[in-house]
């Protein structure tokens, strides 16, 4: 290669350059953020000003109960969404998958809870979740199994159903699709093999498409946990963390301490402990796909 | 290969139409809500009959939200503002990724993939006081530049894999003949690029549009700059909602960008699962 076409390839002046007009943007609008984040928290900022009181709404928050079931119940309810989504986005997948007719357009059919915004698709679930005149429940009315009316919102343990349900709504369409597009990734010369030496197709499923999608599997299951984690629209628009706290996740909290009682200090100590998980979340995602990647690139 | 047999099929058919009843339950539900009558709604228990459906809501909902127009346009100028200022900032990015080496390439790109892991509703406070600071807060700018933010890291990320499938030699050939690289950029990666610009504008777009929510709601109480969600919430709260209209006026507000995706979807879905599926 001659003198000018290294330099064409590698000017690293001109090759930041280009990078810094988005680096400058995110360094304003998200790590300067970060960082302004983690300060609040050593302070007790609220409407009237500011002081330092150094570790003083850790202490209070880590040594209050009400804060470490919040944290229990993150979790739990991560737990079901994700596990959730996952199983019905890989069934999903597998239906959408077979060679039969229709099936491009129930690809179609699957993707509106992921594109239409979410405040849109949870007035629907509001009007669905209506005590009185929702769908489910006079389902549940006509058949008997209720005996009258019945707020699914209204009541601790059916509202922290109702919002997984929810929740577990927007989240599988993406699953689905990333699972059908592993699935079709699959070499057909694979099934063809395993077809001629008599393989069912329960086998072929469980010997070939599964081991083959596993790591898009274990991808998106790391992904839609960090998603799931950030989960504040469909929470706040169903039942604002409610009924007394049934639905009060960690996002959820923190936006409640920061903005609806003005207690930055406090709210940015929950958001610092947000930030720690999704980084810990990340650093394992990242480190998953840099193994993936390296099993591709030398496989 | 093997065929299916029909009891195969009548199984499978059944179960995809289990599956698509929990995915499109809510849709259906609002878009039967929307042409009944106010009447019919409120009765309880739900009666899943109703004799005089119109598209009387259509029409009435103009009177009720009396800025719907204006919500409706707000949503599509904020998205498009977004997907326009995205590209702007990721199109250099992407592409200084996708062909040039330098310290520190793939610790950033890490880095962008770990930012786009962080949600907006953790951010708030110090997002407050930048937009604060700037003094955007109720303006579009306010919902534009935050929202700008976090789309930015993945449309690097599809960008430049676009980029990545334009062959270097074409760009390399030129460059010894002389040709600059603004000659390069305006002759060879941008004609051979438009349809990956097109589909991370689109993303762009349609991201910028679902996200019109929790910096809608934080960052600008002043109704004439509201996107559809945050202004039909306003009416949400009151003692008697007006259920077939909000149907209404939702579904008018979410049809051009549904009707967007369901043309674009295999481009968009293709470029986004490249990533997870590459061999």
């Amino acid at each position: 290669m001659n003198k000018k076409l290294r330099s064409f390839n590698s000017p690293t002046f001109l090759a930041y350059a280009l990078i810094a007009p988005a680096a400058i943007y995110i360094l304003l609008i998200v790590a300067w953020p970060v960082l302004e984040t983690i300060r609040l928290s050593f302070t007790n900022s609220s409407l009237a000003g500011e002081d330092y009181v150094g570790f003083e709404n850790y202490e209070k928050m880590l040594s209050s109960k009400k804060f470490n079931k919040i944290v229990t119940r993150t979790f739990v309810w991560m737990f079901f969404s994700v596990s959730l989504k996952l199983l019905i986005g890989l069934i999903g997948a597998i239906l959408l998958n077979a060679n039969l007719r229709g099936r491009s357009m129930f690809r179609v059919l699957i993707m509106p809870p992921w594109v239409v915004p979410i405040a849109i698709g949870m007035l629907g679930w509001l009007w669905l979740y209506n005590g009185y005149f929702g769908i489910i429940a006079g389902i549940g009315m006509h058949t008997g199994i209720l005996e009258g009316p019945y707020g699914f919102l209204a009541y601790k343990q059916s509202a922290f159903i109702s919002t997984v349900i929810s929740d577990v709504w927007v989240g599988t369409p993406m699953v689905t699709v990333f699972f059908l597009a592993a699935m079709q990734g699959v070499p057909k010369d694979l099934y063809e093999a395993a077809y001629c030496d008599g393989a069912s197709r329960w086998d072929r499923f469980f010997k070939i498409t599964l081991p083959q999608i596993t790591p898009v599997i274990i991808t998106m299951s790391i992904l839609s946990a960090i998603w799931t984690f950030n989960s504040f629209e469909i929470i706040w628009i169903l039942t604002e963390g409610g009924p007394r706290g049934a639905t009060t996740t960690l996002i959820i909290d923190t936006y409640k301490q920061a903005l609806g009682n003005y207690k930055f200090g406090r709210g940015a100590a929950r958001a610092v402990v947000v930030m720690v998980l999704l980084t810990l979340f990340a650093g394992f995602y990242l480190a998953l796909l840099a193994r993936i990647n390296k099993k591709i690139s030398h496989g | 290969m093997d065929k299916y047999s029909t009891i195969e099929k009548i199984f499978i058919y059944s179960a995809i139409f289990v599956f698509m009843t929990f995915i499109l339950l809510p849709f259906v539900e609002m878009f039967y809500a929307s042409l009944r009558p106010l009447d019919h709604l409120f009765r309880s228990p739900y009666q899943f009959y109703s004799d005089d459906l119109s598209f009387w809501a259509y029409r009435e909902m103009w009177n009720t939200v009396p800025l719907l127009g204006r919500y409706i346009f707000n949503s599509f100028f904020l998205a498009s503002s977004v997907a326009i200022l995205t590209l702007l900032f990721v199109i250099p990015a992407a592409y200084s990724y996708a062909r040039f080496s330098f310290p520190f390439k793939n610790t950033s790109l890490y880095i962008l993939l770990a930012i786009n892991m962080f949600s907006g509703a953790v951010l708030l406070i110090p997002l407050y006081k930048v937009l604060r600071t700037l003094g955007l807060l109720n303006s579009y700018q306010a919902m534009i530049v935050p929202g700008v933010a976090f789309l930015i890291p993945t449309s690097i990320w599809l960008l430049k894999s676009y980029f990545e499938k334009i062959p270097v030699d074409l760009e390399e050939a030129a460059f010894v003949d002389g040709a600059s690289r603004v000659q390069i950029l305006r002759h060879i990666i941008a004609p051979l690029s438009t349809p990956g610009l097109v589909v991370v504008g689109i993303y762009a777009f349609i991201g910028a549009y679902a996200q019109q929510f929790l910096f809608a709601i934080t960052f600008n109480q002043k109704k004439e700059f509201m996107p559809i969600p945050s202004g039909l919430y306003e009416f949400i709260g009151y003692q008697s909602v007006k259920w077939n209209e909000m149907m209404a006026a939702s579904l008018v507000g979410i049809a051009p960008v549904l009707i967007l995706f369901i043309f674009l979807q295999k481009y968009i879905v293709e470029g986004l699962t490249a990533g997870a599926v590459k061999n």
